[in-house]
């Protein structure tokens, strides 16, 4: 296991070492990064996750599927759709239920609400990275509409709770639906906004241009997602290459900086325009969905008890994926004919682009690690799933030997064993 | 920097958009005011109003329910609990995480959800 003595003891007389975090005013949620550094430059990075384990898929597998919709809202505040969808998507897939066509458009038209309020979270917290908090501000104001948006749909402001399995708890009215046209009008407005004060900024500009890039050879090599990947010229997005719910009909294409700016450098500066330039695709594919909404049903089976009792009778396992904010998220679901879920796994985005840190970072300078840190829009909470605790020990599970984990877990899997 | 500045002077002439609740200036103690608007002592300002269907505290009409706990188990946070001598179930709000479930499940509208959500108390109870 490595410490963060490992790195003060390779330490030579002309480079220091400093610990940022696990708690730290720059960055939001517990991650501890170890950094040699000489001078300004940054020469070695490394991070340690696990600061925020709160085993939820243990808990996972004490609850009934319905229980953990809820319980998946959970592991990210912002992220509430995207877990519940992909989870939503990884029972369905096993239990072969169909979902109706006009929960899918309730669906995508909510999980690309949230994509706005998150870009423009993300946006306001990159700002204020940066000092430039007029914009924070700016941008926070701007949020709150899709926000009203939502509470108006789902009856509450960031937990949505409308997932269902099979489908979505609550239908839209008409009203409701020229609210969310009104909104998506606002945000492609909003975004064009954004732009011109994020982009066309100089002092921006010359803070995130080249400030740590991430190549497209480093970028598929440590399988970054989402707006990361996509900042670097990879074009990967689940709504592109695997279509779910409203997206065929939709059809939705990667956005790379290459169509805004002209160029893909991969650097933070293309991450930002790539996440605010999404702002507007998320807003236009709203409007699709909403001028396109079919009738019919919202779901498979309204009464929660009879669902419950036909995903008992259920066995087999299945993977959800969604297009997060973030990147992509992935649930892993085993039902063996029991109330409960024999596994359930979660891999959140922040997992893999964490890893595209080091190349970002290296050879940076101190004053730009809260800007990298932040241009990956990291979420610990959802990513720190991993901690053994015992009696009189904590041991923090590093990477190999949580992947050794994870290779043993799923040969058990494979091979049936029950404990 | 142009941008942004055209937009802090246009901001000048424009209302507040922060709705000052619970009022204009931060109360030394937030409980202590609130306090002092129910004897009527201070006004409030008023929230930003809920939209229909908002989940907020759940109510429970104890003669409607006929103890089918279907409640029960569809609870994601355990926060309605089985009582079995009454037949009937006591909610805890502490536990609740105004998902809304319970109120989707219960076949006799024993559960409502209802528009409060200033629920923050020092007591559990
Ligand atoms: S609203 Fe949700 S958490 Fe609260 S009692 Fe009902 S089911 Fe349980
Ligand atoms: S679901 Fe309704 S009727 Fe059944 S136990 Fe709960 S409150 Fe009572």
């Amino acid at each position: 296991m490595r410490k963060a003595g490992d790195i003060i003891g390779q330490e030579s007389r002309d480079t220091y070492s400093i610990c940022v975090g696990p708690v730290h005013p720059a960055l939001k949620e517990p991650v501890r990064l170890n950094l040699r550094v000489r001078g300004e430059r940054i020469e070695h990075v490394d991070f340690e996750l696990s600061q925020v384990h709160r085993g939820i898929e243990w808990m996972g597998t004490r609850r009934n599927p319905i229980q953990i919709l809820y319980l998946s809202e959970r592991i990210c505040g912002i992220c509430n759709i995207c877990h519940t969808f992909a989870f939503c998507r990884a029972v369905e897939s096993i239990a072969g239920i169909e979902v109706p066509p006009r929960a899918r458009y309730i669906r995508t038209i909510v999980a690309e609400l949230e994509r706005i309020h998150s870009h423009i979270l993300w946006a306001g917290v990159a700002a204020h990275e940066l000092g430039f908090d007029s914009a924070m501000h700016y941008a926070f104001r701007a949020r709150e509409k899709v926000l009203d948006v939502i509470e108006n749909l789902t009856g509450n402001r960031i937990m949505k709770a409308i997932m269902m399995i099979g489908g979505v708890r609550r239908d839209m009215d008409k009203g409701q639906a020229r609210l969310v046209m009104e909104a998506a009008d606002f945000y492609s407005r909003c975004s064009r906004k954004l732009e011109k004060i994020f982009l066309g900024d100089p002092v921006i500009k010359s803070r995130t241009r080249d400030t740590g890039i991430l190549t497209r050879h480093d970028c598929l090599a440590l399988c970054s997602v989402g707006p990361t990947a996509r900042a670097s010229g990879v074009r990967k997005d689940v709504r592109q290459d695997e279509p779910y719910g409203a997206y065929p009909d939709v059809g939705v294409k990667a956005m790379t900086p290459d169509e805004i700016t002209g160029e893909t450098r991969g650097d933070v500066y293309d991450r930002i325009a790539v996440r605010l330039r999404e702002i507007k695709q998320s807003a236009d594919i709203i409007g699709r969905c909403v001028k396109d909404m079919p009738e019919g049903k919202i779901a498979h089976e309204d009464k929660a008890n009879v669902l419950l009792g036909e995903l008992r009778g259920v066995q087999g396992e299945g993977i959800g994926r969604h297009e997060a904010p973030r990147g992509e998220v992935f649930h892993y679901v085993k039902l063996v004919g029991e109330e409960a879920p024999y596994s359930w796994k979660v891999r959140a985005p922040t997992y893999n682009n964490l890893l595209s840190w080091i190349p970002m970072m290296l050879g940076a300078q101190i004053a730009d690690i809260p800007v990298i840190a932040a241009s990956i829009d990291p979420c610990m909470s959802c990513t720190n799933r991993a901690v053994v605790t015992g009696p009189g020990r904590r041991q923090v599970l590093g990477q190999d030997m949580l992947h050794d984990l994870s290779v043993k877990r799923t040969r058990e899997l494979r091979r049936g064993l029950r404990p | 920097m142009l941008n942004m500045q055209i937009e802090l002077v246009k901001q000048l002439f424009r209302r507040t958009f922060t709705n000052r609740f619970p009022s204009k200036r931060i109360p030394k103690s937030v409980s202590g005011f609130l306090r002092s608007v129910e004897r009527g002592e201070r006004k409030m300002n008023p929230p930003v109003p809920v939209p229909p269907g908002f989940r907020g505290r759940i109510n429970y009409d104890k003669k409607k329910c006929i103890g089918c706990r279907l409640c029960v188990k569809v609870c994601p946070a355990d926060a309605v609990v089985f009582l079995e001598k009454e037949k009937k179930i006591r909610y805890h709000l502490f536990r609740c995480t105004f998902c809304g479930q319970c109120v989707d499940v219960c076949p006799t509208k024993a559960l409502q959800t209802t528009n409060e959500f200033l629920l923050a108390d020092y007591e559990k109870d």
